[in-house]
Protein backbone atom coordinates (compact mmCIF):
# COMPACT_ATOMS: atom_id res chain seq x y z
CA UNK A 1 0.00 0.00 0.00
CA UNK A 2 2.92 2.33 0.76
CA UNK A 3 4.58 1.48 -2.56
CA UNK A 4 1.29 2.08 -4.38
CA UNK A 5 0.85 5.42 -2.63
CA UNK A 6 4.37 6.43 -3.66
CA UNK A 7 3.51 5.54 -7.27
CA UNK A 8 0.50 7.88 -7.27
CA UNK A 9 -2.18 5.28 -6.57
CA UNK A 10 -4.81 6.84 -4.25
CA UNK A 11 -4.00 5.13 -0.93
CA UNK A 12 -4.51 5.70 2.77
CA UNK A 13 -1.32 6.73 4.59
CA UNK A 14 0.07 3.76 6.49
CA UNK A 15 0.88 5.15 9.94
CA UNK A 16 2.27 2.08 11.63
CA UNK A 17 2.96 -1.54 10.75
CA UNK A 18 2.45 -3.84 13.73
CA UNK A 19 5.53 -5.66 14.96
CA UNK A 20 6.05 -8.44 17.54
CA UNK A 21 6.58 -5.74 20.23
CA UNK A 22 2.99 -4.55 19.74
CA UNK A 23 1.56 -7.92 20.77
CA UNK A 24 -1.44 -7.58 18.44
CA UNK A 25 -0.54 -10.06 15.71
CA UNK A 26 0.03 -8.92 12.14
CA UNK A 27 -1.59 -5.84 10.69
CA UNK A 28 -1.17 -2.12 10.22
CA UNK A 29 -2.76 1.17 11.21
CA UNK A 30 -3.81 3.55 8.46
CA UNK A 31 -5.24 7.03 8.19
CA UNK A 32 -8.98 7.48 7.91
CA UNK A 33 -10.18 8.24 4.38
CA UNK A 34 -13.75 9.53 4.17
CA UNK A 35 -16.01 8.39 1.36
CA UNK A 36 -18.26 5.54 0.33
CA UNK A 37 -17.34 1.86 -0.15
CA UNK A 38 -20.79 0.23 -0.20
CA UNK A 39 -21.35 -0.66 -3.88
CA UNK A 40 -25.10 -0.04 -4.04
CA UNK A 41 -24.66 3.41 -2.46
CA UNK A 42 -21.87 4.19 -4.92
CA UNK A 43 -24.27 3.36 -7.76
CA UNK A 44 -27.20 5.37 -6.35
CA UNK A 45 -25.97 8.18 -4.09
CA UNK A 46 -27.03 11.58 -5.46
CA UNK A 47 -23.80 13.19 -4.19
CA UNK A 48 -21.81 10.88 -6.51
CA UNK A 49 -24.00 11.43 -9.60
CA UNK A 50 -21.54 13.82 -11.26
CA UNK A 51 -18.45 11.72 -10.68
CA UNK A 52 -20.01 8.31 -11.45
CA UNK A 53 -19.54 8.53 -15.24
CA UNK A 54 -15.85 9.32 -14.70
CA UNK A 55 -15.03 6.37 -12.42
CA UNK A 56 -14.38 3.73 -15.10
CA UNK A 57 -11.72 5.87 -16.77
CA UNK A 58 -10.17 6.69 -13.38
CA UNK A 59 -10.09 3.00 -12.50
CA UNK A 60 -8.20 2.37 -15.76
CA UNK A 61 -5.66 5.11 -15.01
CA UNK A 62 -5.10 3.80 -11.47
CA UNK A 63 -4.63 0.22 -12.69
CA UNK A 64 -2.04 1.44 -15.21
CA UNK A 65 -0.11 3.04 -12.33
CA UNK A 66 -0.36 -0.11 -10.19
CA UNK A 67 0.88 -2.31 -13.04
CA UNK A 68 3.83 0.03 -13.72
CA UNK A 69 5.28 -0.16 -10.19
CA UNK A 70 8.73 -1.76 -10.54
CA UNK A 71 8.54 -5.24 -9.02
CA UNK A 72 12.04 -4.74 -7.57
CA UNK A 73 10.55 -2.09 -5.25
CA UNK A 74 8.04 -4.56 -3.81
CA UNK A 75 8.01 -7.33 -1.22
CA UNK A 76 8.24 -10.90 -2.48
CA UNK A 77 4.71 -11.78 -3.68
CA UNK A 78 3.44 -15.11 -5.01
CA UNK A 79 3.43 -15.58 -8.81
CA UNK A 80 -0.09 -16.05 -10.23
CA UNK A 81 -0.87 -18.01 -13.37
CA UNK A 82 -4.22 -18.64 -15.08
CA UNK A 83 -3.52 -22.36 -15.58
CA UNK A 84 -2.30 -22.98 -12.07
CA UNK A 85 -5.21 -21.13 -10.51
CA UNK A 86 -7.69 -23.02 -12.70
CA UNK A 87 -6.20 -26.20 -11.28
CA UNK A 88 -6.68 -24.90 -7.74
CA UNK A 89 -10.27 -23.83 -8.45
CA UNK A 90 -10.96 -27.25 -9.93
CA UNK A 91 -9.59 -28.95 -6.79
CA UNK A 92 -11.94 -26.89 -4.62
CA UNK A 93 -14.86 -27.71 -6.92
CA UNK A 94 -14.09 -31.46 -6.81
CA UNK A 95 -13.76 -31.39 -3.02
CA UNK A 96 -17.22 -29.85 -2.76
CA UNK A 97 -18.49 -32.89 -4.64
CA UNK A 98 -21.74 -31.53 -6.13
CA UNK A 99 -21.82 -32.08 -9.90
CA UNK A 100 -22.12 -28.79 -11.82
CA UNK A 101 -22.30 -29.17 -15.61
CA UNK A 102 -21.98 -25.40 -16.22
CA UNK A 103 -18.73 -25.28 -14.23
CA UNK A 104 -17.41 -28.25 -16.26
CA UNK A 105 -17.93 -26.25 -19.45
CA UNK A 106 -16.42 -23.13 -17.90
CA UNK A 107 -13.28 -25.02 -16.85
CA UNK A 108 -12.84 -26.42 -20.37
CA UNK A 109 -13.52 -23.04 -21.98
CA UNK A 110 -10.97 -21.30 -19.75
CA UNK A 111 -8.34 -24.04 -20.08
CA UNK A 112 -8.62 -24.04 -23.88
CA UNK A 113 -8.07 -20.28 -24.00
CA UNK A 114 -5.67 -19.79 -21.08
CA UNK A 115 -3.12 -17.08 -21.89
CA UNK A 116 0.58 -17.87 -21.66
CA UNK A 117 2.12 -16.65 -18.41
CA UNK A 118 3.43 -13.10 -18.94
CA UNK A 119 7.14 -12.84 -19.65
CA UNK A 120 7.38 -9.85 -17.30
CA UNK A 121 4.76 -10.43 -14.61
CA UNK A 122 3.71 -7.19 -12.95
CA UNK A 123 2.08 -6.25 -9.64
CA UNK A 124 -1.56 -7.39 -9.77
CA UNK A 125 -3.90 -6.08 -7.06
CA UNK A 126 -6.02 -9.25 -7.21
CA UNK A 127 -9.26 -7.82 -5.77
CA UNK A 128 -9.69 -4.47 -7.55
CA UNK A 129 -13.47 -4.05 -7.73
CA UNK A 130 -16.44 -1.97 -6.66
CA UNK A 131 -16.50 -2.57 -2.91
CA UNK A 132 -12.76 -2.27 -2.36
CA UNK A 133 -12.52 1.38 -3.47
CA UNK A 134 -13.31 4.45 -1.36
CA UNK A 135 -15.19 6.90 -3.54
CA UNK A 136 -16.06 10.53 -2.86
CA UNK A 137 -17.60 13.32 -4.95
CA UNK A 138 -14.12 13.92 -6.45
CA UNK A 139 -13.66 10.29 -7.54
CA UNK A 140 -11.62 7.31 -6.33
CA UNK A 141 -9.94 8.32 -3.07
CA UNK A 142 -8.33 5.06 -2.02
CA UNK A 143 -7.64 1.52 -3.20
CA UNK A 144 -8.03 -0.98 -0.34
CA UNK A 145 -7.64 -4.71 0.36
CA UNK A 146 -4.28 -5.63 -1.11
CA UNK A 147 -4.07 -9.03 0.57
CA UNK A 148 -4.65 -10.95 -2.70
CA UNK A 149 -1.83 -9.12 -4.53
CA UNK A 150 0.44 -11.24 -6.73
CA UNK A 151 2.87 -10.87 -9.61
CA UNK A 152 1.02 -11.89 -12.75
CA UNK A 153 -1.03 -10.92 -15.78
CA UNK A 154 -2.22 -7.29 -15.63
CA UNK A 155 -5.38 -8.12 -17.62
CA UNK A 156 -6.58 -10.08 -14.63
CA UNK A 157 -7.29 -6.84 -12.68
CA UNK A 158 -9.14 -5.26 -15.63
CA UNK A 159 -11.33 -8.34 -16.07
CA UNK A 160 -12.09 -8.66 -12.35
CA UNK A 161 -13.63 -5.18 -12.01
CA UNK A 162 -15.85 -6.03 -15.04
CA UNK A 163 -17.00 -9.42 -13.68
CA UNK A 164 -20.85 -9.46 -13.61
CA UNK A 165 -20.91 -10.30 -9.87
CA UNK A 166 -19.51 -6.79 -9.16
CA UNK A 167 -22.06 -4.85 -11.23
CA UNK A 168 -24.66 -4.88 -8.43
CA UNK A 169 -27.65 -4.96 -10.72
CA UNK A 170 -26.34 -2.52 -13.35
CA UNK A 171 -25.54 -5.18 -15.97
CA UNK A 172 -25.38 -2.63 -18.80
CA UNK A 173 -22.41 -0.93 -17.11
CA UNK A 174 -19.77 -3.65 -17.01
CA UNK A 175 -17.16 -1.73 -15.00
CA UNK A 176 -18.35 -2.07 -11.40
CA UNK A 177 -21.91 -1.13 -12.44
CA UNK A 178 -20.75 2.46 -13.09
CA UNK A 179 -19.03 2.55 -16.50
CA UNK A 180 -18.13 1.09 -19.86
CA UNK A 181 -15.29 -1.19 -20.92
CA UNK A 182 -14.32 1.50 -23.47
CA UNK A 183 -13.76 4.10 -20.73
CA UNK A 184 -11.77 1.62 -18.60
CA UNK A 185 -9.56 0.70 -21.58
CA UNK A 186 -9.08 4.33 -22.62
CA UNK A 187 -8.10 5.31 -19.06
CA UNK A 188 -5.69 2.38 -18.86
CA UNK A 189 -3.97 3.30 -22.09
CA UNK A 190 -3.92 7.04 -21.26
CA UNK A 191 -2.29 6.14 -17.91
CA UNK A 192 0.55 4.37 -19.76
CA UNK A 193 -0.85 0.83 -19.75
CA UNK A 194 -0.36 -1.50 -22.73
CA UNK A 195 -3.22 -1.66 -25.25
CA UNK A 196 -6.06 -3.89 -24.02
CA UNK A 197 -7.77 -6.44 -26.26
CA UNK A 198 -11.46 -7.09 -25.72
CA UNK A 199 -10.70 -10.81 -26.05
CA UNK A 200 -8.27 -10.76 -23.11
CA UNK A 201 -10.68 -8.65 -21.06
CA UNK A 202 -13.52 -11.12 -21.71
CA UNK A 203 -11.29 -14.07 -20.81
CA UNK A 204 -10.63 -12.59 -17.37
CA UNK A 205 -14.31 -11.69 -16.88
CA UNK A 206 -15.25 -15.33 -17.44
CA UNK A 207 -12.37 -16.36 -15.19
CA UNK A 208 -13.66 -13.89 -12.57
CA UNK A 209 -17.18 -15.36 -12.68
CA UNK A 210 -15.84 -18.87 -12.14
CA UNK A 211 -13.43 -17.67 -9.44
CA UNK A 212 -16.27 -15.99 -7.50
CA UNK A 213 -18.53 -19.01 -8.08
CA UNK A 214 -15.97 -21.38 -6.58
CA UNK A 215 -15.47 -18.97 -3.69
CA UNK A 216 -19.24 -19.04 -2.97
CA UNK A 217 -19.12 -22.84 -3.17
CA UNK A 218 -16.37 -22.94 -0.55
CA UNK A 219 -18.71 -21.18 1.89
CA UNK A 220 -20.73 -24.39 2.25
CA UNK A 221 -17.79 -26.35 3.67
CA UNK A 222 -16.67 -23.35 5.71
CA UNK A 223 -20.09 -22.72 7.27
CA UNK A 224 -19.55 -25.38 9.94
CA UNK A 225 -16.58 -23.46 11.37
CA UNK A 226 -18.42 -20.14 11.55
CA UNK A 227 -20.32 -18.79 14.54
CA UNK A 228 -22.76 -17.35 11.99
CA UNK A 229 -23.17 -20.27 9.59
CA UNK A 230 -26.36 -18.93 7.97
CA UNK A 231 -24.57 -16.10 6.16
CA UNK A 232 -22.12 -18.55 4.60
CA UNK A 233 -24.87 -21.01 3.72
CA UNK A 234 -26.74 -18.24 1.92
CA UNK A 235 -23.58 -17.20 0.03
CA UNK A 236 -23.28 -20.82 -1.13
CA UNK A 237 -26.72 -20.41 -2.73
CA UNK A 238 -25.29 -17.64 -4.91
CA UNK A 239 -23.26 -20.05 -7.03
CA UNK A 240 -26.17 -20.17 -9.47
CA UNK A 241 -25.71 -16.42 -10.11
CA UNK A 242 -22.28 -17.17 -11.52
CA UNK A 243 -23.67 -20.11 -13.50
CA UNK A 244 -26.11 -17.89 -15.40
CA UNK A 245 -23.33 -15.35 -16.03
CA UNK A 246 -21.00 -18.10 -17.26
CA UNK A 247 -23.71 -19.40 -19.60
CA UNK A 248 -24.25 -15.90 -20.98
CA UNK A 249 -20.55 -15.74 -21.82
CA UNK A 250 -19.91 -19.22 -23.18
CA UNK A 251 -23.33 -20.39 -24.42
CA UNK A 252 -25.54 -17.34 -25.09
CA UNK A 253 -29.09 -18.31 -26.00
CA UNK A 254 -29.50 -16.07 -29.04
CA UNK A 255 -26.84 -17.80 -31.15
CA UNK B 1 -50.43 -37.61 2.01
CA UNK B 2 -49.99 -34.99 4.71
CA UNK B 3 -52.67 -32.49 5.60
CA UNK B 4 -52.71 -28.89 4.54
CA UNK B 5 -51.33 -26.30 5.08
CA UNK B 6 -48.40 -27.00 2.79
CA UNK B 7 -44.95 -26.44 4.40
CA UNK B 8 -44.45 -23.48 2.02
CA UNK B 9 -47.46 -21.77 3.60
CA UNK B 10 -46.13 -22.38 7.12
CA UNK B 11 -42.70 -21.03 6.25
CA UNK B 12 -44.30 -17.98 4.64
CA UNK B 13 -46.30 -17.45 7.84
CA UNK B 14 -43.15 -17.56 10.00
CA UNK B 15 -41.38 -15.11 7.67
CA UNK B 16 -44.35 -12.77 7.75
CA UNK B 17 -44.46 -12.80 11.56
CA UNK B 18 -40.72 -12.08 11.85
CA UNK B 19 -40.86 -9.31 9.28
CA UNK B 20 -43.86 -7.51 10.74
CA UNK B 21 -43.44 -8.00 14.47
CA UNK B 22 -39.76 -8.68 15.20
CA UNK B 23 -37.78 -6.82 12.54
CA UNK B 24 -39.02 -3.37 13.72
CA UNK B 25 -37.66 -4.17 17.23
CA UNK B 26 -34.11 -4.83 15.97
CA UNK B 27 -31.34 -2.54 14.85
CA UNK B 28 -27.77 -2.65 13.57
CA UNK B 29 -26.10 -6.03 13.25
CA UNK B 30 -29.08 -7.94 14.67
CA UNK B 31 -31.38 -6.35 12.10
CA UNK B 32 -28.94 -7.33 9.33
CA UNK B 33 -28.78 -10.94 10.52
CA UNK B 34 -32.54 -11.14 10.78
CA UNK B 35 -32.77 -9.97 7.17
CA UNK B 36 -30.37 -12.76 6.16
CA UNK B 37 -32.61 -15.22 8.04
CA UNK B 38 -35.69 -13.84 6.28
CA UNK B 39 -33.99 -14.28 2.89
CA UNK B 40 -33.25 -17.88 3.83
CA UNK B 41 -36.91 -18.51 4.73
CA UNK B 42 -38.00 -16.98 1.42
CA UNK B 43 -35.60 -19.27 -0.41
CA UNK B 44 -36.94 -22.32 1.44
CA UNK B 45 -40.50 -21.27 0.62
CA UNK B 46 -39.65 -20.97 -3.09
CA UNK B 47 -37.89 -24.33 -3.12
CA UNK B 48 -40.84 -26.02 -1.39
CA UNK B 49 -43.17 -24.55 -4.01
CA UNK B 50 -41.04 -25.02 -7.15
CA UNK B 51 -38.44 -27.67 -6.38
CA UNK B 52 -40.32 -30.90 -7.00
CA UNK B 53 -41.62 -29.91 -10.42
CA UNK B 54 -38.29 -28.54 -11.64
CA UNK B 55 -36.41 -31.63 -10.38
CA UNK B 56 -38.78 -33.90 -12.33
CA UNK B 57 -38.35 -31.85 -15.50
CA UNK B 58 -34.55 -31.81 -15.07
CA UNK B 59 -34.45 -35.59 -14.60
CA UNK B 60 -36.54 -36.10 -17.76
CA UNK B 61 -34.18 -33.93 -19.83
CA UNK B 62 -31.14 -35.73 -18.42
CA UNK B 63 -32.66 -39.14 -19.23
CA UNK B 64 -33.21 -37.98 -22.82
CA UNK B 65 -29.67 -36.63 -23.13
CA UNK B 66 -27.96 -39.63 -21.55
CA UNK B 67 -30.31 -42.37 -22.71
CA UNK B 68 -30.56 -43.93 -19.27
CA UNK B 69 -32.24 -43.56 -15.90
CA UNK B 70 -30.85 -42.83 -12.45
CA UNK B 71 -31.01 -40.44 -9.52
CA UNK B 72 -30.72 -36.73 -10.31
CA UNK B 73 -27.28 -36.65 -8.75
CA UNK B 74 -26.04 -39.72 -10.68
CA UNK B 75 -27.34 -38.33 -13.95
CA UNK B 76 -25.70 -34.96 -13.31
CA UNK B 77 -22.44 -36.66 -12.43
CA UNK B 78 -22.58 -38.68 -15.66
CA UNK B 79 -23.23 -35.48 -17.62
CA UNK B 80 -20.26 -33.78 -15.94
CA UNK B 81 -17.97 -36.69 -16.90
CA UNK B 82 -19.09 -36.48 -20.54
CA UNK B 83 -18.45 -32.71 -20.61
CA UNK B 84 -15.06 -33.04 -18.90
CA UNK B 85 -13.95 -35.75 -21.35
CA UNK B 86 -15.04 -33.64 -24.32
CA UNK B 87 -17.55 -36.23 -25.50
CA UNK B 88 -20.41 -33.78 -24.98
CA UNK B 89 -20.02 -30.23 -26.31
CA UNK B 90 -22.28 -27.22 -26.58
CA UNK B 91 -23.17 -28.54 -30.06
CA UNK B 92 -24.62 -31.75 -28.55
CA UNK B 93 -28.35 -31.56 -29.42
CA UNK B 94 -30.45 -30.41 -26.49
CA UNK B 95 -27.54 -29.81 -24.14
CA UNK B 96 -27.44 -26.01 -24.27
CA UNK B 97 -31.23 -25.81 -23.79
CA UNK B 98 -30.94 -28.20 -20.85
CA UNK B 99 -28.23 -26.10 -19.15
CA UNK B 100 -30.28 -22.93 -19.59
CA UNK B 101 -33.50 -24.51 -18.33
CA UNK B 102 -31.74 -25.98 -15.29
CA UNK B 103 -29.94 -22.74 -14.47
CA UNK B 104 -33.11 -20.65 -14.82
CA UNK B 105 -35.01 -22.89 -12.43
CA UNK B 106 -32.12 -22.71 -9.92
CA UNK B 107 -32.25 -18.92 -9.99
CA UNK B 108 -36.03 -18.91 -9.63
CA UNK B 109 -35.36 -20.46 -6.21
CA UNK B 110 -31.95 -19.02 -5.23
CA UNK B 111 -31.96 -15.38 -6.40
CA UNK B 112 -35.00 -14.36 -8.46
CA UNK B 113 -33.98 -10.69 -8.18
CA UNK B 114 -30.50 -11.24 -9.73
CA UNK B 115 -30.18 -8.83 -12.67
CA UNK B 116 -28.86 -11.40 -15.20
CA UNK B 117 -31.86 -13.62 -14.42
CA UNK B 118 -34.36 -10.75 -14.75
CA UNK B 119 -32.86 -9.87 -18.13
CA UNK B 120 -33.17 -13.45 -19.40
CA UNK B 121 -36.76 -13.66 -18.16
CA UNK B 122 -37.63 -10.50 -20.05
CA UNK B 123 -36.06 -11.92 -23.21
CA UNK B 124 -38.02 -15.15 -22.76
CA UNK B 125 -41.21 -13.12 -22.52
CA UNK B 126 -40.27 -11.52 -25.85
CA UNK B 127 -41.30 -8.17 -27.30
Amino acid sequence: MRAAGAAGVPSPTVLHVLGPEDGLGSGFIMDRVSGETIPRKILRDEALATVRPLLARQAGEILARIHAIPTSALPDLPLSSARRELGELQDTYRQDGQPRPVFEFAFRWLEDRAPADPINPCLVHGDFRNGNLIIGPDGIRAVLDWELATFGDPMRDLGWICTPSWRFGAMDKPVGGFGTRGDLMAGYEAGGGAPVSLEALTYWEVFGSLRWGVYCLKMLARSSTSDRPLERLMIARRVSETEIDLLQFIAPRDT
Amino acid sequence: MQDLPHPAQLVAGVADFLKREILPLTEGARSFHLRVALSALDLVRRQLSLGAESDTAEAQRLEMLLGRQGSLEDLNRALCDLIASGEFTLATPGLKDHLWATTMTKLAVDQPSYASYRRELEQEAGP
